[in-house]
C-alpha cells in the first residue's frame, strides 16, 4: 500500500511541473507587452519601466522562470497589481469559499448521482430507469449560469426564501452559510449530477451481471443488501473514475456560479484579475486550482487502492 | 466486449450491406430521431434566419421597450426594444456557427495529437503528460482567460473554446488509436511496407473515427454552453450581433421586471445542447459498441 | 400418494413439467419444455448434456436465479412440502442459501474480487442463520476445514485474486455448506480447474455430500465424473429430458439414441476434458427448434414420425424412462403411465 503511494505520488511530479511552466508561459500569450496591456495609454514610459521590472520582465527568460520557480517553491506568488497586497495572501482568504462549494456540490452530486444511478440500473429497461436517465440528461444539458439567475428571480425575488447572493462566513452564522450556499450549490449539483447518475448506472449494470452477484443472490440475501453490499462497491472504481474527470468540470462550475451569485471566491477573483490584466493573480490563482484538481485525482486514485485491493498489490 | 472487438475487426472493409445495416440502427435509434430532429430545427431555423425572424435583431425601438411576450412579441422585447425572438433565432446562428468551428478545430487538433501519441510510442508519455497538466485547469476558466486575454472576437471564442476541449479529445484519440494499432490489419498493412504516415491515416484513424464522432458531437454541446458562459462574462463574441450567450447577459439586468429576456435565449440553449447530448447518446450506442450497455 | 410416499422416504425436490421461455410474450420462444424429475434426500443426480442443453438454466430455474429476459412458463418445483413455484419471489429467495445452495462453473469469476473470503462465508452464517459474529468467524474456520484448505484462519482474510482457482472451488464449496442446504447444485464444478484439481474437488464433493445426506444435483458433460458420482442419471437434449434412469441402466442399457451417441463420445480415460462434441451436427439453438423431436435430424434411427411426434418421457423399465419412440418400435404406449419420470 505505501509503495503504491509512493509511486503514485511520484508519477504527479512531471504533471506538476508542467502545469507550473503552464502557467509561467501563460504571460507569453497576450499580445505586446503585458506592462503596457496593464496599463492604460496614458501610461508614461516611465511608469510601463517600473511595471516591467516589478514583473521581472526585463530580465531574460531563463532568469525569470528560474525567479518565479524560486518564489513559488517557498509559497510566494508574488504581488497582485491591482490589489496591491500578496496573491497568496488574497488568494487564502478566497479558497473557502470556492472549496466549501465545490465540496458540497461534489457530495450531493456523488451521493444522489449514485443513488438515482443505482435505482435507474436495478429498474433497468422499466420506466423508473427511463425517467431517471431523462432527469440526468436534462441536468447535464442546463447551462449553469442562467439556472442560477432563474433560481435567483424565483427563490429570493419572487418568494424571498433565500438571499440572491452574497456570503456568509460559516464561523460567523451558520445558518446564514447555509442560506447563502443552498442556490449556489444547488446549481453546481444539478448541472454535475448527471454524469455521476450515467456512470453509476452503467458501471451498475455491468456488475450486475456479473457471477460474483449471482453467487450472493444464491446465498438469499435481500436484493437491496445484494446490491449495496455486492454490487456498489464493485462499481465504484469507474465512478470514482468519473468524478475525478469531473472535478475539473466542477472547479470550472464554481467558478461561473460565483460569478452569479456574488460570492467572494477563487473565482471571482481570477475572473477579476483576468479582465483586469493582473497578471500574478491570474497565474496564482490558475497553479491553485489546478494543484487542487490534481490533488483529487490523487486522493480518487488512493481510494480505488482502498476499495479494490486488486489495485493495492498490482 | 466481443461484439465490439467483432465489429472492429470487420471495419476493415465495409460493405454496402453492412453500411446499410448501420443506417438503419442510426435511423431506429429513438436517441438519434429525437436529438438530430432538436439540432435540426434549431439548425435550419437559424439558417433561415433572415426569412424565419419577424424583425430585425438589431433593430432598436425603445417606445417598445420590455414589452412582455405578446402576438406581436413572441418572446417580449429587450431594453432597447429589439424583439427577442428574432435575437434568439439570429443568436442561434452565431451559437451554433461558433460551436461548428469549435468542432472543426478541435477535431483536427484533437486527432493530430491523439493521433500522434497513440501511433508513435515514443510520443505518447510526454505528449499525454501535457494533455494531463493542460487538463488540470479548468476548461472554463482557461477558455476566459484565452478569451479575454486575446480580446474578445468570435475567432477567440473558437480559438479559447477549441484549446479548452483539444486534451480530452486527444485522450479519447489516443485511447482508440492505441486499441487499433494493434490489430491485424494494421500489422498486416506494415508488413506491406505501408509508410508510417499512410498507415496512421488511413487504417488506425479511419477505424478510431466512431469515439470521434461521439466526443465531438459532446464537444458541440460543451461549446454551446461554453460560449453562453463566456459572453456572461463578458468576453464574449462582441455586441450587438445576438449569440445566445450576450442576449442572457444583457438581460441580467432586467431579469426582475423582464424574466422573458433572460429566459427564452436560456431555453434555447437547452434545448439545442439537450439535441446534440441525445444525439451524442444515441450515436455512442450505435457507433462505439465498445461503450455501449448490452441492450 | 403424497402421504405414502412421505413415510418412506419424503421426496427433497420435486420437479413436474418445468418450461421457460424467453422473448416478448407474443412470439416465446421455448427454451426448457415439460422436464420432470425427482431427487431425494441423499441422492446424487447427474444432469447431462452438450453446451445448449438447458442444464445451466435448469438449474437457475430451481433456485430462481433465471435472468430477466427468461421467464418459467409452466410447471412446478417443490421442496418437501412446499410448492416453490408457488412463492413470492421473496420467499423463494429465503428458501435459498439455507435449504438450496449452488456453486457455479467458473470459481475465477464467481467470488466478489472486493470482499474479503472470511466476509464472504460468514455473511451466510450472520444474516441467514443469525449467528453472532464471533461464532460466525469460528464456523468459518471449521467450513474451510471441512473443504481441506490449509491455515483457514489466515484464508478468511484473503482476498479471491490471492487464491488459486481449485481454492476459490473450495471456497465456494464451504459458502454452500455454511448454508447448511439440504440441497447442493453443482453446476459444472470442475469444468475450469486442471485435471488433478478436477479429481480433489470431486471428492471433497463425494465426501461431504456422503457425511452431510445431502442431495447433490451434478450438472456435467462430463459422463465420466457421472459414473463416478452419480446414482441417477438424468439426459437433456435441447431442453428436453432425453433420458433419466440409474446410473448402471445408462452406461450398460441406454435406450435413448442420443444417449448412446454420447456414451460412444466419450474420450480415452485420460483426456476427459473432450467437449462432445463427435455426434454430427449440433443442438437446434432457441428459435430454431423442430416442431417433433429435437434430436430428429441427428438421430440414425430416426423415422418420418419422428420429425411430428415429440415424444414424452415414458417407462421402459420401473426405474427408467425415455423419450423416444424406437425402443417401442416407433407404437408408443398411452401416455400418462409417466410414473419413472
Amino acid at each position: 500500500m505505501l509503495s503504491f503511494v509512493l509511486r503514485r505520488l511520484l508519477s504527479s511530479i512531471p504533471v506538476l511541473i508542467l502545469v507550473s511552466l503552464m502557467t509561467f508561459a501563460l504571460i507569453w500569450l497576450v499580445p505586446g507587452d503585458p506592462a503596457s496591456v496593464f496599463l492604460d495609454a496614458s501610461a508614461t514610459p516611465e511608469q510601463i519601466e517600473n511595471l516591467r521590472r516589478q514583473l521581472g520582465l526585463d530580465q531574460p527568460i531563463w532568469a525569470q522562470m528560474l525567479s518565479w520557480y524560486e518564489r513559488v517553491l517557498s509559497g510566494d506568488l508574488g504581488q497582485s497589481i491591482l490589489l496591491r497586497r500578496s496573491v497568496a495572501d488574497a488568494i487564502l482568504e478566497r479558497l473557502p469559499i470556492t472549496l466549501s462549494l465545490a465540496a458540497l456540490a461534489l457530495f450531493f452530486a456523488v451521493l444522489f448521482g449514485i443513488l438515482l444511478g443505482s435505482l435507474a440500473a436495478v429498474n433497468h429497461q422499466r420506466w423508473g430507469d427511463q425517467s431517471i436517465m431523462a432527469l440526468a440528461l436534462l441536468g447535464l444539458s442546463i447551462p449553469d449560469f442562467w439556472l442560477g439567475l432563474v433560481l435567483i428571480v424565483v427563490f429570493a425575488v419572487q418568494l424571498g426564501w433565500l438571499p440572491s447572493g452574497g456570503y456568509v462566513p460559516i464561523t460567523e452564522d451558520f445558518v446564514g452559510w447555509a442560506r447563502s450556499m443552498a442556490l449556489p450549490a444547488f446549481t453546481l449539483t444539478v448541472t454535475q449530477i448527471g454524469f455521476i447518475a450515467r456512470m453509476t448506472r452503467s458501471a451498475m449494470l455491468d456488475v450486475l451481471r456479473q457471477d460474483y452477484v449471482r453467487t450472493a443472490d444464491a446465498k438469499g440475501l435481500s436484493h437491496s443488501f445484494v446490491v449495496v453490499r455486492h454490487a456498489l462497491p464493485n462499481a465504484l472504481v469507474p465512478i470514482l473514475t468519473v468524478t475525478g474527470v469531473i472535478a475539473g468540470g466542477l472547479l470550472g462550475g464554481a467558478v461561473v456560479v460565483e460569478q452569479v451569485f456574488f460570492l467572494p471566491g477563487l473565482g471571482r477573483l481570477i475572473i477579476g484579475a483576468i479582465l483586469s490584466r493582473d497578471f500574478p493573480v491570474i497565474q496564482g490563482g490558475l497553479l491553485m486550482l489546478a494543484v487542487i484538481y490534481l490533488v483529487i485525482n490523487l486522493i480518487v486514485d488512493l481510494l480505488y487502492a482502498l476499495i479494490d485491493p486488486r489495485v493495492r498489490y498490482g | 466486449m466481443a461484439d465490439g472487438r467483432l465489429n472492429a475487426v470487420e471495419g476493415l472493409a465495409p460493405h454496402a450491406s453492412r453500411l446499410r445495416t448501420l443506417l438503419v440502427r442510426l435511423v431506429a435509434n429513438r436517441s438519434i430521431a429525437l436529438g438530430g430532429g432538436l439540432v435540426a430545427i434549431i439548425t435550419l431555423l437559424a439558417v433561415f434566419a433572415p426569412l424565419v425572424a419577424p424583425y430585425d435583431p438589431l433593430e432598436s425601438n425603445f417606445r417598445a421597450r420590455l414589452l412582455p411576450p405578446s402576438a406581436q412579441h413572441w418572446f417580449g422585447t429587450d431594453h432597447f426594444g429589439r424583439d427577442v425572438l428574432s435575437r434568439v433565432i439570429y443568436g442561434g446562428r452565431l451559437s451554433l456557427e461558433i460551436g461548428f468551428l469549435v468542432v472543426l478545430a478541435t477535431g483536427i487538433f484533437g486527432t493530430l495529437i491523439g493521433g500522434c501519441a497513440g501511433y508513435f510510442r515514443a510520443l505518447d508519455n510526454p505528449v499525454m503528460r501535457l494533455m494531463d497538466a493542460w487538463m488540470a485547469f479548468p476548461a472554463i476558466l482557461l477558455a476566459i482567460a484565452v478569451s479575454a486575454t486575446l480580446g474578445a472576437s468570435v475567432t477567440n471564442v473558437v480559438i479559447a473554446l477549441a484549446l479548452a476541449t483539444t486534451p480530452h479529445t486527444a485522450r479519447i484519440v489516443r485511447a482508440s488509436v492505441l486499441v487499433v494499432r494493434e490489430m491485424e490489419y494494421v500489422e498486416a498493412a506494415r508488413a506491406l511496407g505501408a509508410r508510417d504516415m499512410r498507415i496512421l491515416f488511413v487504417h488506425v484513424l479511419l477505424n478510431s473515427i466512431a469515439p470521434l464522432i461521439v466526443r465531438l458531437t459532446y464537444v458541440f454541446a460543451i461549446a454551446i454552453l461554453a460560449e453562453a458562459v463566456l459572453s456572461y462574462i463578458g468576453v464574449g463574441p462582441p455586441p450587438p450581433a445576438p449569440s445566445f450567450g450576450n442576449i442572457i447577459a444583457n438581460g441580467r439586468d432586467f431579469m426582475v421586471e423582464a424574466p422573458w429576456v433572460t429566459i427564452f435565449p436560456g431555453v434555447a440553449i437547452f434545448v439545442v445542447v439537450l439535441g446534440l447530448n441525445l444525439l451524442g447518446d444515441g450515436l455512442r450506442d450505435v457507433l462505439d459498441p465498445r461503450m455501449r450497455v448490452e441492450r | 400418494m403424497t402421504a405414502a410416499l412421505a413415510s418412506q422416504t419424503p421426496p427433497s425436490l420435486t420437479v413436474e413439467a418445468l418450461s421457460t421461455a424467453t422473448g416478448p410474450v407474443r412470439r416465446r420462444l421455448t427454451i426448457l419444455e415439460d422436464v420432470s424429475f425427482t431427487v431425494s434426500p441423499g441422492e446424487v443426480i447427474g444432469i447431462v448434456g452438450e453446451s445448449g442443453s438447458g442444464k445451466s438454466m435448469l438449474a437457475l430455474t430451481l433456485m430462481n436465479l433465471l435472468p430477466r429476459s427468461i421467464v418459467r412458463t409452466a410447471g412446478t418445483v417443490r421442496l418437501g412440502d412446499t410448492v416453490l413455484t408457488d412463492l413470492s419471489g421473496k420467499a423463494w429467495r429465503d428458501r435459498r442459501g439455507r435449504d438450496m445452495a449452488m456453486i457455479f462453473q467458473e470459481p475465477m469469476t464467481s467470488l466478489n474480487p472486493v470482499m474479503r473470503i472470511g466476509q464472504q462465508i460468514e455473511e451466510v452464517l450472520v444474516r441467514r442463520r443469525r449467528m453472532s459474529g464471533r461464532d460466525a468467524n469460528r464456523e468459518a474456520v471449521r467450513l474451510l476445514e471441512r473443504v481441506e484448505i490449509s491455515s483457514p484462519a489466515e484464508r478468511l482474510r484473503a482476498y479471491p485474486h490471492e487464491l488459486s482457482g481449485g481454492m476459490r472451488q473450495r471456497v465456494m464449496i464451504a459458502i454452500a455448506l455454511a448454508a447448511n442446504a439440504r440441497i447442493l447444485i453443482a453446476d459444472e464444478p470442475t469444468t475450469a480447474l486442471d485435471v488433478t484439481i478436477q479429481a480433489q474437488i470431486l471428492d471433497l464433493l463425494r465426501q461431504l455430500q456422503a457425511e452431510m445426506g445431502m442431495a447433490l444435483i451434478l450438472i456435467t458433460h462430463d459422463l465420466g465424473v457421472v459414473a463416478e458420482m452419480a446414482h441417477r442419471v438424468m439426459v437433456l437434449y435441447a431442453g428436453r429430458v432425453a433420458e433419466l434412469a440409474p446410473v448402471d441402466s445408462i452406461f450398460d442399457d441406454p435406450r435413448h439414441p442420443y444417449t448412446k451417441a454420447l456414451l460412444a463420445s466419450i474420450p480415452t480415460i485420460d483426456s476427459r476434458r473432450e467437449r462432445l462434441t463427435t455426434i454430427d451436427g449440433s443442438v437446434p439453438t432457441v428459435g430454431a427448434m423442430p416442431s417433433g423431436c429435437r434430436f430428429a435430424s441427428r438421430c440414425p434411427v430416426a423415422r418420418d414420425v419422428c420429425k411430428t411426434l415429440a415424444p414424452p418421457v415414458m417407462p421402459i423399465a420401473e426405474d427408467h424412462g425415455v423419450a423416444c419412440l424406437e425402443p417401442f418400435d416407433y407404437a408408443p404406449p398411452p401416455v400418462g403411465l409417466s410414473g419413472a419420470a
